[in-house]
């Protein structure tokens, strides 16, 4: 008996230690809210998470005592006829309210919380306040149209601080679903069908996103980030990204992303990848896939898994494959290709050189996007 | 009921059609694929899901091995997505779900004091397709690759387009298959408990697992057909190229989240609501005292059954259905937690008061209890849609289901193994070895999946290959692995112990528990007709009140009925080929439909029909045998065996 009662001493304790002395906020934790969104779906969880502690003490402290108090005692005991009740009418009838009283208390205010953060609004009720960014689910990259500044980008939404956020999801393909838990909720992106979802940041800063509806091959390396700027960075940025064609002309004369742009032909990238300023006054790649405009401006290759440095942008296009294994962007060379280093790492400094010269480019990795 | 009331039918001597004589080997191969005898039956329903339950955590210890770090590539995407399919759909459907059906066979027809299942044939039938069914399924793995869709195949991941290959088609029709096994024992389950039981025992006198599994069969019933339809859709859209769910000709794939939920929620009842039934047993038996409220109980039961069918788009709350659909189904979803509430508080009711016997089986039932209890609180917490678009599809999900289902319904399940192995074998399991498994296996459970609601609510989604480093999940993961490492070791030792009782475990005699309901007041294991005489029932617990009438009536001891029912003696069904070669002729319409072969599809149901009509034609068969005594030297060496 002595080492059963230590074990569930020890286990306790370990219980105890793991639920308070751990930390539970992180960049995509539902425990750290970033906005009115997130902030009310915690508050609805914390609700019922404390009127679980007397349910669970409730329950468990009667079962311990009944099962102490009346234990048989030795085996003689364990022979004996107690009184063989069947029933009490009184106490069936408190224990059926006492779940109808829980009940009541979390259905009253889930009640108002659903109404308060799930309704739909509409496209005439949109304001001019609003940002509106049209989220489009690929396996496995997500694609964010805004369709009033007029451009496209991938995997990084950036966003204003405290203004209203409405995404419009829609799917290429199978199911995905839109999840920043700092901000809100998930929403699925399904076919065929117009889900919203929307939310705003409280402050500035950078929110995971990833796809949480099964979609095969690389959905676990389905990411993606929300950046919240303040206003004047925001307005900065939709600003390079309306210039980003003009920007992309400004680098060309480096001999390594001369060799890039180059090559960006040469191998194919731009029958799928889109460009903007690639061929001045010619649009080509499909609007199926990740869009490369201003890729100097982001922060993270391959759907947000790595940042965005030179060394991880050219160990992405030398072999996709072994970042994110099962994604659909090609092999360029064989394995024992001898360019193939060299290539990949002048069409990562092209890469890197759009919408911004190459040297602020590097320099601003890792830090806020602030001075653009 | 009416086998002694009208007397016997005469033995039918040469059976109509002779297509294939009726068997009566009584061991062996040949009698295990013919027999008839629902305790044999229940054998191979609880041997083969146990098989399918070592598979499934074979698949689960894979997916944790992978999960131990971040970034770990141990399992490829392909893979893994294969491993979690097919743990998923083996626990539900293989495993999990005939544990339930297993006990049932077994005792379903002691506890109401009958001879066998209303329909022995179908009975055997249903075993056989399942069988198929399992069997079908798992050959995906050597035949270019398992179901990589998770066990909900979400349209439109499942159309040709997207998933060229077979996996797809393996689960389709597997789970079709398997379905008309599971319809046609909750039919013969139905009309057993409605017809056949024994004399005096009326509705409120029947045993709280019979009562469970009466309102199980109707939620299979009523929960498979809108399943069947789902599977029927997507093969005719794989197979004959329909449109139900192809989104580039304008379908709107929600269409089969919302069949399969509405299948899907009643099946998870189906699996909780047995457990619930051996719990009703164990509690009792063990604190010496019958069920605490029982007519409440059942109609918790009836309730819970009846709400699971309002209640399935509670796991669709993040498709965009809008704020009036998910408060509507937010609101009934937290109603089912009223019934259940109840439920558990009148099984505290049932220890209070009582002089409660610490066995393993026992053990069992209070780590139900507590685990059980937990997990209705997560679900509570998932019926708040605002909570739910947080932790939906995350692993606070998959702590939470596990919660109610393996540590609900699997330790229920064990414990009723525990509770019931001395009468299905006539021997005990040491108890010493069963507690030890037990403070292994129940801590470890623990260790494995409480963690995953910190993971859950710190961004982990779940069917996700790996997980990136750096934003605190590490610590949830490796728990969890090391939980199911230990867990591991807990189940082959129960595995052991199941072994060790089987061959030498101690004599148990009839009644080692001192128990409430009719099985045990037959010997251990019972013999072929299951009651040497014909039960009479006067009250609950009849078992108990017959050995100790005091205990309940005081000293007014009623007079037992005094005219034995059973004086003709009694009619017991025969062995039959039919079910088992109708059941296997299933397995190449599977492979035929697989490989879109419509001529073994039509030769394998003309095989069916043939078997079917044989079936019918048989004639009755089986044989009578006297009353009492007499019975055991009559028939020594002829026809079911009955004994494992």
């Amino acid at each position: 008996m002595h080492w059963r009662r230590r074990l569930l001493g020890g286990l306790a304790l370990v219980a105890v230690l793991l639920t308070t002395a751990c930390e539970f906020s992180g960049p995509q934790s539902a425990m750290s809210p970033a906005g009115p969104v997130a902030q009310a779906q915690l508050d609805i969880f914390m609700w019922t998470y404390w009127l679980s502690w007397p349910v669970m003490i409730l329950v468990g402290g009667v079962l311990a005592y009944a099962l102490y108090r009346f234990r048989a005692k030795g085996e003689e005991d364990g022979t004996a006829i107690p009184h063989q009740t069947h029933g009490n009418t009184q106490l069936e009838i408190a224990w059926t309210i006492i779940p109808v009283i829980l009940v009541v208390l979390v259905a009253v205010p889930t009640v108002r919380t659903i109404f308060a953060s799930e309704y739909r609004i509409e496209r005439e009720q949109y304001t001019a306040d609003d940002v509106i960014v049209r989220a489009t689910g690929y396996q496995w990259w997500f694609k964010f149209e805004y369709p009033n500044e007029g451009f496209v980008t991938a995997n990084e939404m950036v966003i204003p601080v405290g203004r209203r956020v409405i995404v419009e999801l829609d799917s290429a393909d199978v199911l995905h679903a839109f999840w920043v838990p700092n901000l809100a909720g998930k929403r699925d992106m399904i076919p065929n069908q117009d889900n919203q979802v929307w939310f705003s940041a409280d402050a500035p800063g950078v929110y995971y996103g990833q796809c949480a509806e099964l979609c095969l091959g690389a959905h676990a390396y389905m990411r993606f980030r929300v950046i919240a700027m303040d206003e004047a960075d925001y307005a900065a940025w939709v600003d390079a990204f309306q210039r980003g064609a003009e920007l992309t002309q400004a680098v060309q004369g480096d001999p390594l992303v001369e060799q890039g742009r180059q090559l960006m032909a040469q191998k194919g990238c731009i029958g799928c990848h889109t460009v903007d300023g690639f061929y001045p006054g010619v649009t080509v790649g499909n609007p199926d896939y990740p869009d490369l405009t201003n890729f100097g401006l982001r922060t993270t290759v391959g759907a947000a898994i790595r940042d965005n440095t030179p060394e991880h942008l050219a160990a992405w296009i030398r072999d996709p494959q072994v970042m994110k294994p099962g994604n659909r962007m090609p092999t360029l060379w064989t394995a024992d290709d001898p360019d193939a280093e060299e290539e990949a790492a002048a069409l990562a400094a092209y890469l890197l050189s759009l919408g911004a010269p190459a040297d602020e480019t590097t320099a601003s990795l890792g830090g806020t996007h602030g001075d653009r | 009921m009416a086998i002694g009331k009208l007397g016997a039918p005469p033995v039918v001597g040469q059976p109509p059609n002779t297509l294939l004589t009726r068997p009566t080997w009584t061991e062996g191969l040949f009698s295990w694929l013919t027999t008839v005898d629902h305790k044999r039956l229940g054998i191979l329903y609880l041997v083969t899901s146990f098989i399918f339950f070592g598979l499934g955590s074979i698949e689960a210890l894979l997916i944790r091995l992978q999960l131990a770090i971040p970034d770990n590539t141990l399992l490829s995407p392909d893979v893994y997505n294969q491993m979690f399919t097919m743990h998923g759909v083996t626990m539900v459907f293989l495993a999990i779900m005939p544990m339930g059906i297993g006990l049932a066979n077994y005792f379903v027809p002691l506890q109401i004091g009958a001879r066998d299942l209303a329909f022995p044939r179908l009975n055997a039938f249903g075993y056989w397709v399942y069988f198929v069914g399992g069997l079908f399924i798992y050959t995906s793995l050597f035949l270019g690759g398992a179901p990589d869709v998770g066990w909900v195949a979400y349209a439109p991941l499942t159309s040709l387009s997207n998933n060229p290959g077979l996996g797809t088609d393996f689960y389709m029709i597997g789970l079709f298959v398997s379905g008309i096994g599971t319809l046609v024992t909750a039919m013969n389950l139905i009309v057993t408990v409605i017809n056949m039981r024994a004399p005096g025992m009326t509705m409120m006198r029947v045993p709280m697992f019979t009562w469970m599994m009466l309102i199980t069969s109707f939620l299979i019933i009523f929960a498979f057909p809108p399943l069947t339809v789902a599977l029927f859709q997507v093969m005719m859209d794989r197979t004959f190229d329909t449109l139900f769910y192809v989104p580039a000709a304008g379908a709107l794939p929600i269409l089969w989240q919302h069949l399969f939920w509405i299948f899907g929620h009643p099946e998870v009842y189906i699996i909780i609501l047995p457990a619930f039934g051996v719990i009703s047993e164990v509690i009792p038996t063990f604190s010496r005292k019958p069920l605490f409220g029982y007519p409440v109980v059942i109609l918790s039961g009836i309730f819970i059954g009846f709400m699971g069918f309002a209640v399935w788009t509670h796991h669709m709350f993040t498709t965009g259905l809008g704020p009036v659909v998910n408060t509507a189904f937010a609101l009934t979803s937290m109603v089912i937690g009223i019934p259940t509430g109840i439920k558990v508080f009148n099984w505290l009711g049932t220890i209070w008061g009582g002089k409660v016997r610490f066995t393993t089986s026992m053990l069992y039932a209070i780590a139900f209890l507590i685990t059980f209890t937990l997990g209705g609180i997560t679900g509570i917490m998932l019926a708040v849609p605002p909570f739910t678009a947080q932790a939906h599809d995350t692993y606070f999900v998959v702590a939470h289901f596990h919660f109610v289902m393996g540590g609900g319904a699997l330790l229920a399940f064990i414990s009723g193994l525990y509770y019931w192995f001395p009468k299905m074998t006539g021997k005990l399991l040491d108890e010493r070895l069963g507690k030890l498994t037990f403070w292994i296996l129940v801590p470890s459970f623990w260790l494995i999946f409480f963690p995953q609601h910190f993971a859950g609510l710190m961004g982990m989604p779940r069917r996700t290959q790996t997980f990136v480093p750096g934003i605190g999940l590490e610590l949830w993961n490796l728990l969890s692995t090391v939980g199911a490492l230990i867990m591991g070791v807990g189940l082959i030792l129960f595995v052991l112990n199941i072994i060790l009782g089987f061959a030498r475990g101690k004599p148990a005699g009839n009644d080692p528990w001192d128990a409430r309901t009719l099985e045990w007041s037959t010997t251990s294991p019972p013999p072929y007709y299951d009651f040497d005489r014909q039960p009479v029932v006067n009250d609950r617990d009849a078992h108990w009140v017959q050995k100790y009438p005091e205990s309940v009536h005081g000293e007014r001891v009623p007079e037992s009925a005094s005219e034995p029912y059973d004086r003709g003696g009694a009619h017991i069904p025969g062995q039959s080929w039919y079910p088992f070669v109708a059941a296997m002729a299933l397995l190449p319409f599977s492979y035929g439909w697989l490989y879109d072969n419509m001529w073994v599809v039509g030769i394998s149901m003309f095989v069916v029909i043939v078997a079917t009509y044989a079936w019918a034609l048989e004639g009755v068969g089986g044989k009578h045998i006297p009353v009492g005594d007499a019975r055991r030297d009559a028939d020594a060496g002829h026809g079911e065996g009955g004994r494992p």
